[in-house]
């Protein structure tokens, strides 16, 4: 038991450990988390579907070292991500923001559950108005 | 009756939405891995390399100013780049306007040896060693082909290896209007 217990601890623990980095990017470690999150905040445009904080490719080694830059030259957060949509578009960003373009993303959750529910209580409505009994539309 | 056709009209729309998607694909009409760049409509990025096939001069957008150009980005290590460049070398003979490439993060070496071996279809060859330049131009795969403005601005971008057909579509109808020449 208290080895699966190290097991996960070391899995939870790993997990916020350097991405691909061989070596800190900052010594301070309040910059250095702020590294940390900007650099999975944005994806690797060239593979698509890691961030850069993930992928073995040039060019997220090329954008995690403007990240680093950046954020040592003193810029803001959102000056990196404006930085970065300038360059390569909404795309960039893990988290895409709320404009005209992106309401349909941004509504889709709330109008599924809003649909699911409302087919829900309508089955659940028809069937308790129903007379309790064999379901004379299902064959017997 | 409707409750039992909804699953399967519901069924049949979405197959169609699929299949229409699948044939634009095949056909070509549809990359769903193409990033529209916002760079289009804006100023083009400056820059400034060390020529590839004279590394003691610039190859500096400043002095592109003033008329058309296109923007090549390519490198050795690049499979497309090889694919397109006989399409390049035809552009450079007949397309009435100057290619500038940019190698990206790739070997000076390599580089002149393989414009030696296959031709050299650009007018001026920048070295994007560290691929900075790469980035302000929203690169993300080689190869990717701009047309900047004689007024400096982004016209038309193609990514992936350029074709006849893909420089008919997107290229020329903007030489024609702004005058290529």
């Amino acid at each position: 038991m208290s080895r699966w217990l190290v097991l996960v601890a070391l899995a939870l623990s790993s997990a916020g450990a350097l991405a691909i980095d061989t070596e800190a990017a900052f010594p301070d470690p309040a910059l250095q988390a702020r590294y940390e999150h900007m650099i999975r905040e944005l994806r690797c445009v060239q593979c698509q579907n890691q961030s850069i904080a993930d992928s073995p490719v040039g060019l997220a080694a090329d954008l995690r070292r403007q990240v680093k830059e950046m954020i040592a030259a003193g810029q803001t957060d959102a000056d990196i991500k404006r930085y970065m949509t300038d360059r390569y578009g909404d795309f960039v960003l893990y988290d895409p923001p709320l404009r005209a373009r992106t309401y349909v993303l941004w509504a889709a959750p709330a109008l599924l559950v809003l649909i699911t529910v409302g087919i829900a209580a309508r089955v659940i409505l028809c069937r308790s108005k129903a007379p309790i009994g064999p379901d004379p539309e299902e064959p017997a | 009756m409707w409750r039992y056709f909804a699953p399967a009209a519901a069924f049949l729309v979405l197959g169609a939405l699929f299949a229409f998607a699948l044939l634009r694909i095949g056909q070509g009409k549809l990359d769903v891995h193409e990033i529209q760049s916002p760079l289009i409509g804006r100023a083009a990025p400056a820059f400034a390399l060390p020529s590839v096939t004279d590394p003691t001069q610039l190859v500096d957008s400043r002095a592109l100013a003033g008329k058309m150009y296109v923007l090549n980005v390519w490198g050795t290590w690049c499979g497309g780049c090889r694919e397109e460049h006989s399409a390049l070398l035809a552009i450079a003979r007949t397309g009435g306007v100057p290619l500038i490439g940019i190698d990206w993060k790739d070997e000076r070496d390599l580089a002149v040896q393989y414009l030696a071996q296959l031709g050299n279809p650009y007018q001026q060859v920048g070295s994007d060693a560290d691929g900075r330049t790469a980035i302000n131009w929203g690169v993300y795969g080689a190869p990717e082909t701009f047309l900047v403005s004689a007024t400096g601005t982004v016209l038309a971008k193609h990514i992936g290896p350029i074709t006849e057909a893909a420089w008919q579509e997107k290229f020329v109808p903007h030489l024609k209007a702004g005058g290529g020449r």
